[in-house]
């Protein structure tokens, strides 16, 4: 029996594999699709350590500024161990080769690794490999990977935990290009899944595989979700296709404009206010443009070269003439699974949950850019390390196969249930949904109709299935199970949020405007386990 | 607009909206006309890799290719095709492993801009499998090592953090940097600029400074008295 699975190939997966594999253990990665298509690769600005590389800099001030963004919703030990431990991941990173951006300080290692600015930190705090900070992390992570001879199973869609007596015996897998269920044994699990803000379908800087999947099956399996309200928006993602136009526009001088050609807001106040003033200007029917046509052509094509030629693919506008349509979306699930200070899940023991699929409280209410690839490397290495401890006494006694064969039966179910309904204009009915009435500023009247239509959504939910029957590579039915996942986790943010009568972080509720202590507590779901 | 979709037993033409990305393209089909179309996407932002087909012959990536009409759509070469336009990338990706594509023995070094610099653009590189199908060895050596895995190579070996170049450089000598043709088609599909090509062809330098010769030129030169001419090049 494997001692460690672990589900979930991306930032978090790989560094769990490589700490768990480094401490002793048997490993094998499974993953939607193959470790480096991962969404880890989207993200551009940077991680955050004090390293005090680029001016002074101090572990307290990490913390702090990440306290101050967590809106008193943090964990602060746990956001104590994170910051702590950031310099030496970036020494880890430094030391397996991360082609990180660098000084020119005549020193050696991590003492020549760039920082720089990111918003809500007290210093240049962020270490960043251009403008491909992720990219270069996974894809070093990947080859790690290969060199410490991981083992990896591509393109198996994860659908259920096994779990027996509130412990985790291993977990149920669709092989996309079979088509066959396969139960996969295992001492411990690591759930690495990644977020779900792609809920907001149409609506979301975020990659489209990015539907909680884990997050889901953790519900499902008895475990808990928390703060799943927390949803962070990013203001300035292209108008058409969503696709993220990193905040460095702003930092260097972008203007956010309106239909009046009036500037609004100062763009450099913090993620949440400046979504929240876009936002107010689009529902007036106004349209939101960034400005960055004084930068001149030169200074865009050195500083943003990237985000020009994006531009010009999908919204047809050439930046350095034109003005850039722009709209906020969802960007990061600051919720997630719920998680003890091991990493463990709420519920089922011997089951690890890290990365933007598990709530270790570290973000609160609102997440400090640069601290998300922190938090999936620094606590992907403790959640490999924990993985692992719980592996050597756990027992070997393999699952006797009850939730293959339910997941087996629903399967073959889906594909003998009739489709009167398109489940895809359903997606973006839920995206639209939510990003109108469960999105930047939120009011009880329209959550609660968002409730409703969600309820009916699920109502109907016998009447809709997969079109394509093809027992292989059917990604009709992959999209089909990603989307019968957001639609399960829907609720659980709706509910929370209606239940959280204040404004806090990314939570904005016009009723109710200001902070109250008496939220100041973890909202944390949990389905009545079926005897 | 119409496009063209070589899928598993025949090329199909389907009606799309006008001046979308490919990927947004397929993604109507799939959504509104026929559910069973098969590809692959992720971050349609460029960045993921997952994207890649061919269209009209050239590798591009569907995310960022912006569709003028009449294209035909095709599955990347040299990977068995699963259904449509999905493709099993395993193998390809085999070739990371057989490379041996990282960093063998880790040192501290003083690095600098310019030491970035050195590498910055051979870590753009997605994985995206573009420079694979279009490679030419492969209709003749599936066992190759291809663009991709050697300008990772390439990127370790140049690495100031790399104790053990050497170790890199040993196992990209079968299948490897003599294989190449340098013909460059790697190089000109590469979405992100990267040229393998030019790093194969360094690296073929390295291996001659670590005893390697190349062993096109050592059969040439074995019994004919003049040293033969190497039309591949070498160093
Ligand atoms: C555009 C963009 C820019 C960003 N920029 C930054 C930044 O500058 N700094 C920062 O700190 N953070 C940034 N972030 C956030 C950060 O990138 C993510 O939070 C982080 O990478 C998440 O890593 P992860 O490993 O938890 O999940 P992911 O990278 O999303 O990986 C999830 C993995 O799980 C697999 N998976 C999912 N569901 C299943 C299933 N059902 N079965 C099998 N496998 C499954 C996927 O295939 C994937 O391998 C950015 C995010 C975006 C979208
Ligand atoms: S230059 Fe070499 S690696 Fe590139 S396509 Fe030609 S033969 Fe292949
Ligand atoms: S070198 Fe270029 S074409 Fe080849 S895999 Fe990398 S990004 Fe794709
Ligand atoms: S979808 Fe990610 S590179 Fe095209």
């Amino acid at each position: 029996m494997i001692d460690v699975l672990i589900i979930g190939s991306g930032g978090a997966g790989l560094t769990a594999a490589l700490a768990a594999k480094e401490a002793g253990a048997s490993v094998l990665v499974v993953g939607k699709s193959y470790p480096t298509n991962s969404q880890t690769s989207m993200a551009q600005g940077g991680m955050n350590a004090a390293l005090g590389n680029a001016g002074e800099d101090h572990i307290a001030l990490h913390v702090q500024d990440t306290i101050k963004s967590a809106h008193g919703l943090c964990d602060e030990d746990m956001v104590r161990q994170m910051c702590a431990d950031a310099p030496k991941t970036i020494e880890w990173l430094e030391s397996i080769g991360v082609p990180f951006s660098r000084l020119d300080n005549d020193k050696a290692g991590v003492e020549t690794v760039a920082q720089r600015q990111m918003g809500g930190a007290s210093a240049k705090r962020a270490c960043y490999a251009q403008d491909y900070t992720g990219l270069k992390i996974l894809h070093t992570l990947y080859d790690t990977c290969l060199k410490e001879k991981i083992d990896f199973l591509d393109e198996h869609y994860f659908l259920n935990l096994i779990v027996k007596d509130g412990i985790a015996k291993g977990a149920t897998f669709l092989d996309i290009r079979t088509g066959e269920v396969k139960q996969i044994n295992a001492k411990s699990i690591i759930i690495a899944t990644g977020g779900y803000a792609s809920l907001y379908h149409g609506f979301t800087t975020n990659a489209y595989g990015s539907t909680g999947d884990g997050v889901a099956a953790v519900l499902r399996a008895g475990g808990a979700v928390s703060d799943m309200e927390f949803i962070q928006f990013h203001p300035t993602a292209l108008k058409h296709s969503s696709i993220l136009i990193s905040e460095s526009a702003r930092g260097e001088g972008g203007h956010l404009l309106n239909s009046e050609g009036e500037r609004f807001v100062d763009e450099l106040k913090p993620r949440d206010e400046v979504a929240r003033a876009i936002f107010k200007e689009l529902s007036e029917d106004k349209e939101v443009f960034l400005d960055v046509r004084h930068l001149g052509e030169d200074k865009l094509m050195e500083l943003l070269p990237q985000e020009v030629a994006l531009c010009k693919l999908h919204e047809h506008i050439d930046p350095a003439k034109e003005l850039i349509p722009i709209k906020p979306v969802a960007h990061y699930s600051m919720g997630g699974i719920d998680v003890d200070y091991a990493l463990e899940v709420t519920g089922i023991k011997g089951c690890f949950a890290v990365g933007e699929c598990s709530n270790a409280k570290v973000h609160g209410a609102n997440r400090l850019g640069g601290n998300s690839l922190l938090e999936i490397t620094a606590f992907g290495r403790f959640a490999g390390e924990n993985a692992y401890k719980h592996s050597i006494y756990a027992s070997t006694k393999p699952d006797e196969g009850r939730q293959l064969q339910k997941d087996r039966a629903h399967i073959k179910n889906i594909y003998t249930q009739k489709a009167s309904v398109n489940f895809y204009t359903q997606r973006e009915q839920l995206g639209k949904l939510f990003y109108e009435k469960v999105g930047i500023i939120r009011e009880n009247s329209q959550l609660s109709k968002a409730l409703d239509e969600v309820i009916a959504m699920q109502v109907l939910s016998n009447k809709i299935g997969i079109q394509d029957k093809s027992a292989t590579n059917n990604t009709n039915l992959i999209d089909f199970l990603e989307f019968s996942n957001a639609l399960l986790l829907a609720p659980t943010i709706i509910s929370a949020a209606i239940a959280r009568d204040e404004s806090r972080g990314a939570h904005y509720k016009v009723d109710f405007k200001e902070e109250n202590e008496d939220f100041r507590k973890h909202i944390v779901l949990q389905w009545k386990r079926e005897s | 607009m119409k496009i063209k979709i070589q899928r598993d037993k025949s090329i199909e033409e389907f009606e799309v909206s006008p001046s979308m990305t490919l990927l947004a393209a397929l993604y109507e089909i799939k959504e509104d006309q026929d559910a069973s179309l098969t590809f692959m996407a992720g971050c349609r932002a460029s960045v993921c890799g997952t994207c890649a087909v061919r269209v009209n012959g050239k590798e591009e990536l569907a995310c960022a290719y912006k569709i003028k009409g009449d294209e035909l759509v095709e599955p990347l070469q040299y990977h068995p095709v699963l259904r449509d336009l999905r493709v099993d990338k395993n193998r390809a990706k085999e070739t990371l492993v057989k490379t041996t594509a990282w960093l063998h023995e880790s040192k501290e070094a003083t690095l600098t801009h310019n030491d970035e610099k050195l590498t910055e653009k051979q870590t753009d590189c997605i994985l995206c499998d573009s420079c694979y199908s279009a490679c030419p060895v492969y209709a003749v050596n599936p066992d190759f090592l291809g663009p991709f895995a050697l300008t990772r190579a390439y990127r370790y070996t140049t690495d100031k953090r790399e104790g053990d170049a050497k170790a890199i450089i040993d196992n990209i000598q079968t299948n490897g940097v003599w294989d190449c043709t340098l013909c460059g088609e790697c190089t000109a599909v590469c979405p992100k600029g990267i040229d393998p090509k030019m790093d194969i062809t360094m690296l073929r330098g390295t291996s001659l400074q670590f005893g390697h010769s190349d062993p096109n030129f050592a059969t040439q030169s074995f019994g004919t008295p003049d040293f033969g001419f190497d039309p591949n090049g070498g160093f």
